[in-house]
């Protein structure tokens, strides 16, 4: 780890235990941060000759078309309804027609399609002007607020894509007191935050004071990195500009990744851990993506559904990288031509950040709400971090940069000889992958990538079983059914016998041996017969 | 291009296992340097056979499982090599060398599945096997800088040769004349009939400084203290180790040897002895924190540090052989798969108890 360790982990623990010094996560690493786009104010990427919305862009469940074939759309039209509670809807990127509603490929590491609704921008770039802007927020119920962030289509920016109306909630057992805004992006490369907060601060801000309002906090904290000294004195002087923030204020940390997930950063900033299979929630947290409260201020202020982001297009192969104001459905490889990117061999292509990015089989793919970044990267670079695996030696790195304590390579071990229980017992599903195990591997081991194998084969497993016992209960249950169904009637006919039948010897035994009925009762149905 | 698998993280930090290897290598050089001031040619040839005897085994070994030769360069065979030959007596003959590399390649690593699988310690395991089968050779320790008679003069390379391949009969010199025991062994002895452990040493002439610097007698590459930690410094600087076996071990060790001195201090050495005695410091800094063969957690490796501690106190005072840090090791190597399962750090979001 270059430049890590300044005190020994276990002396900062105690310390931090004491209250001597503030909280911080444990381990983590500091790789190269590569912000080359810091500086570079968000461009607005022209919109191309065609956009595919993919029918779900976000967590959850896939949302159904309500637009058709030939029909014209303006910017921001809901196009897609979302069905089920886990779901938010999909909005017309610009105004259009619709040209082909059909399974188009996804930001997926698998190259998998969904289906997809494919706009032929007219370049007139009409809005959808029937949402109207709620300029009185403070007045208005959290419920109201809460249907407009589900309606404008919501979802976490920072890459997650969990429907943000979800967590914005009020829940009388579980009182959100603090509301985080994430502006630390701790990825490398990527700086499509970085330039949000210092371009749009007052708006970040205000979207805090919405979220703050329909969860009723009282305190709110905007976590920055210390690499982004420009941001965080943009959005200390927007909060200094204005009255209504009391309880609201800017942090910032040392960088370190990753600060940014959320687990890692209620830590730090609180001291408090979110137990293991709860939410933040449960410890009276609300964490948000800065630019997702952004994209709050635009649905509830200016009544404008979520139709763009802001992405940041970079990578060591890349001669002219970019932050870009980006419509979502418009193809990486436009926006990679726009940076004068068009030959693809030996290049890789990297959705979101390299620590926790996903490869990309090919560049005709849409920008969707979880696009944080996209990187092309040289074969030299992907080939340094991809080297063949060598055996573990155990020097524990690995388990000193594990952000939640693990210790990676026994869970890889057991994952590898497919021990899953006992990687269960190790706590496999705690894992956040964050990739500072498989950074710092002097074997370069994929441990991440065992353990999301652990984790697939164990959810596999899982269905398997609920699968199998469904089937033995409804078996069963068959079963049971049959044996009811046959007693019945032969109760039925027992009666019936009872009262008409001439009375044989055995029927007479019967009687008076009640304990034998039951096993004497098929024979009499025979005979009956 | 070398595209295994494209799984997240697309970046990584450089490390390898090779320059890590190289880390230990490079930190073990003062003490290698050292040796061979103090033994000369001795140790320079006792060093070079281990090394290349254990390269040319890891090849061997290599070539016929199948697996690609090249491996030996990832320094860890070197490395093996190197810390055998700093735990051997310098009048340790070519022959007994090279079958304690053979040993810490075969018995100590290969036979489990090569690097990384290995539940001892290589080169210590080897170290046992050769104390255990040549125990007089093992403990017969040459006094250091002897250049003053000219039998065995140890900056005399061809005299250096003779007594390295062919042996003390050649040079019609007995073990003896040219021999002195550790001042371990010395006070051990002399505890036996009953001398105070403050007169043994008078009369061995031992001085801290001396011990320090490593002017006393023992194996070429555990005698200066200073030497040693003059490269435990640096791999704990480097981040190649932490603080926490070295730390323990020898904490443990000073706080043991301080209690039972204090109460009898005729019987029991000083702490201060302890410490520059034997491999202490070698076995604290080095051979303990062989990553493979010790714990992975901090928490382990404080438990690990612990029971080396006590072990090498316990067997230097109670113990058949003067010098108990390598057993020691050996030993708590045994028990690191329990201390890893036992000792895992608390996770993220989870109470302290633990249900396995």
């Amino acid at each position: 780890m270059k430049g890590g360790i300044i005190m020994p982990a276990m002396l900062r623990k105690i310390a931090q235990r004491l209250g001597m010094l503030q909280h911080s996560f444990t381990g983590g690493i500091h790789p190269d941060m590569h912000k080359v786009t810091a500086e570079m104010p968000i461009e607005d990427c022209a919109i191309g000759s065609l956009l595919v919305l993919p029918m779900k862009q976000h967590i959850g469940d896939i949302c159904v078309p309500l637009v058709a074939v030939g029909d014209r759309v303006l910017r921001g039209q809901k196009i897609a309804r979302s069905e089920g509670y886990l779901s938010v809807p999909v909005h017309a990127s610009t105004s259009g027609h619709v040209v082909k509603i059909e399974e188009h490929a996804i930001a997926h590491p698998s190259g998998m399609g969904l289906p997809s609704i494919f706009i032929e921008p007219d370049g007139l770039d009409e809005r959808d002007e029937s949402l109207i802007p709620i300029l009185d927020w403070e007045n208005r119920e959290a419920t109201e607020l809460r249907e407009r962030a589900r309606t404008c289509g919501l979802a976490g920016l920072g890459g997650a894509v969990f429907p943000t109306f979800i967590k914005l909630v009020q829940d009388k057992r579980f009182p959100v007191e603090t509301v985080i805004l994430n502006g630390i992006e701790c990825e490398p490369w990527l700086t499509n935050d970085h330039r949000l907060m210092l371009e749009h601060a007052a708006e970040v801000l205000e979207g805090m004071g919405i979220i703050k309002h329909m969860v009723g906090a009282e305190s709110g904290i905007i976590a920055i990195e210390d690499n982004k000294p420009d941001a965080a004195a943009a959005i200390q002087q927007a909060l200094d500009d204005r009255d209504d923030m009391d309880g609201v204020s800017v942090v910032v940390l040392p960088t370190r990744y990753p600060q940014g997930s959320e687990k890692q950063l209620i830590y730090t900033l609180t001291g408090l851990e979110v137990p293991a299979g709860k939410l933040p929630m449960h410890i009276g947290v609300l964490c948000q993506n800065v630019a997702t409260s952004k994209a709050l201020y635009d649905a509830v202020v200016l009544g404008q559904p979520l139709t763009e982001r802001i992405v940041t297009v970079s990578g060591d192969a890349l001669a002219k990288p970019a932050n870009l104001r980006v419509r979502l459905g418009t193809l990486m490889r436009s926006l990679f031509a726009r940076q004068e990117l068009e030959d693809f061999t030996d290049i890789q292509i990297i959705h979101g950040g390299p620590m926790m990015g996903e490869r990309m089989k090919q560049p005709d793919v849409p920008v969707v709400k979880a696009s944080t970044g996209l990187l092309a990267m040289s074969a030299e670079a992907m080939g340094a971090a991809h080297t063949v695996e060598q055996a573990c030696i155990r020097c524990g790195h690995c388990s000193e940069a594990c952000p939640i304590s693990l210790v990676p390579n026994l869970l890889a071990d057991q994952c590898r000889s497919e021990q899953f229980e006992k990687a269960e017992q190790y706590d496999l599903f705690d894992c956040i992958e964050c990739g500072a195990c498989s950074y710092v591997c002097p074997s370069n081991i994929p441990l991440v990538h065992y353990f999301r194998y652990g984790k697939g084969q164990v959810a596999l497993q899982r269905r398997e079983q609920v699968f199998a016992e469904a089937s033995r209960k409804r078996s069963e249950a068959h079963e049971n059914r049959l044996l009811r169904e046959k007693e019945e009637k032969a109760a039925r006919r027992s009666r019936v016998r009872k009262t008409h039948a001439p009375k044989t010897d055995e029927a007479k035994a019967d009687e008076t041996k009640p304990e034998k009925k039951a096993a004497a009762e098929p024979a009499a149905v025979e005979e009956s017969k | 291009m070398p595209l295994i698998m494209l799984s997240s993280p697309h970046a990584h930090g450089g490390d390898s296992v090779r320059v890590i290897m190289l880390t230990v290598i490079l930190a073990l050089l003062p003490a290698a340097g050292v040796s061979v001031y103090l033994f000369g040619w001795m140790a320079f040839l006792l060093i070079v056979t281990c090394i290349v005897a254990a390269l040319l085994t890891e090849a061997v070994c290599l070539k016929w499982m199948g697996r690609p030769v090249a491996t030996v360069l990832d320094n860890s065979a070197a490395l093996t090599g190197l810390f055998l030959a700093l735990t051997l007596p310098a009048a340790t003959p070519w022959w007994m060398a090279v079958l304690g590399s053979v040993l810490a390649i075969v018995l100590g690593k290969q036979v489990y599945g090569g690097l990384g699988y290995n539940i001892f310690n290589p080169a210590l395991s080897a170290r046992v096997i050769l104390l255990i089968s040549f125990p007089l050779q093992m403990t017969t320790f040459i006094m250091p800088m002897s250049a003053l008679e000219p039998a065995i003069n140890l900056y005399d390379f061809s005299i250096c040769a003779t007594l390295f391949f062919i042996g003390p009969e050649a040079l019609n010199l007995g073990f003896d004349a040219i021999s002195m025991a550790s001042p371990l062994g010395h006070i051990k002895t002399e505890w036996t009939v009953g001398v105070p452990v403050a007169e043994a040493l008078a009369a061995y002439q031992y001085s801290y400084l001396d011990a320090f610097l490593g002017l006393e007698s023992g194996s070429i590459g555990e005698t200066s203290a200073l030497a040693l930690l003059i490269g435990g410094i640096f791999l704990l600087a480097r981040h190649s180790i932490t603080w926490h076996i070295p730390i323990t071990y020898i904490v443990t060790v000073l706080v043991l040897a301080g209690l039972f001195n204090a109460l009898n201090p005729d019987q029991y050495a000083s702490p201060m002895f302890h410490l520059f005695a034997g491999g202490l410091i070698l076995c604290a800094f080095f051979m303990a924190t062989d990553p493979v063969s010790s714990p992975v957690t901090p928490m382990g490796q404080i438990i690990f540090g612990l029971g080396c501690g006590i072990l090498t106190w316990s067997i230097r005072t109670w113990g058949g052989y003067p010098e108990g840090a390598m057993f020691a090791v050996v030993l708590m190597n045994c028990a690191v798969p329990l201390i890893d399962h036992y000792f895992r750090p608390r996770v993220y979001g989870h109470s302290a108890r633990r249900e396995s």
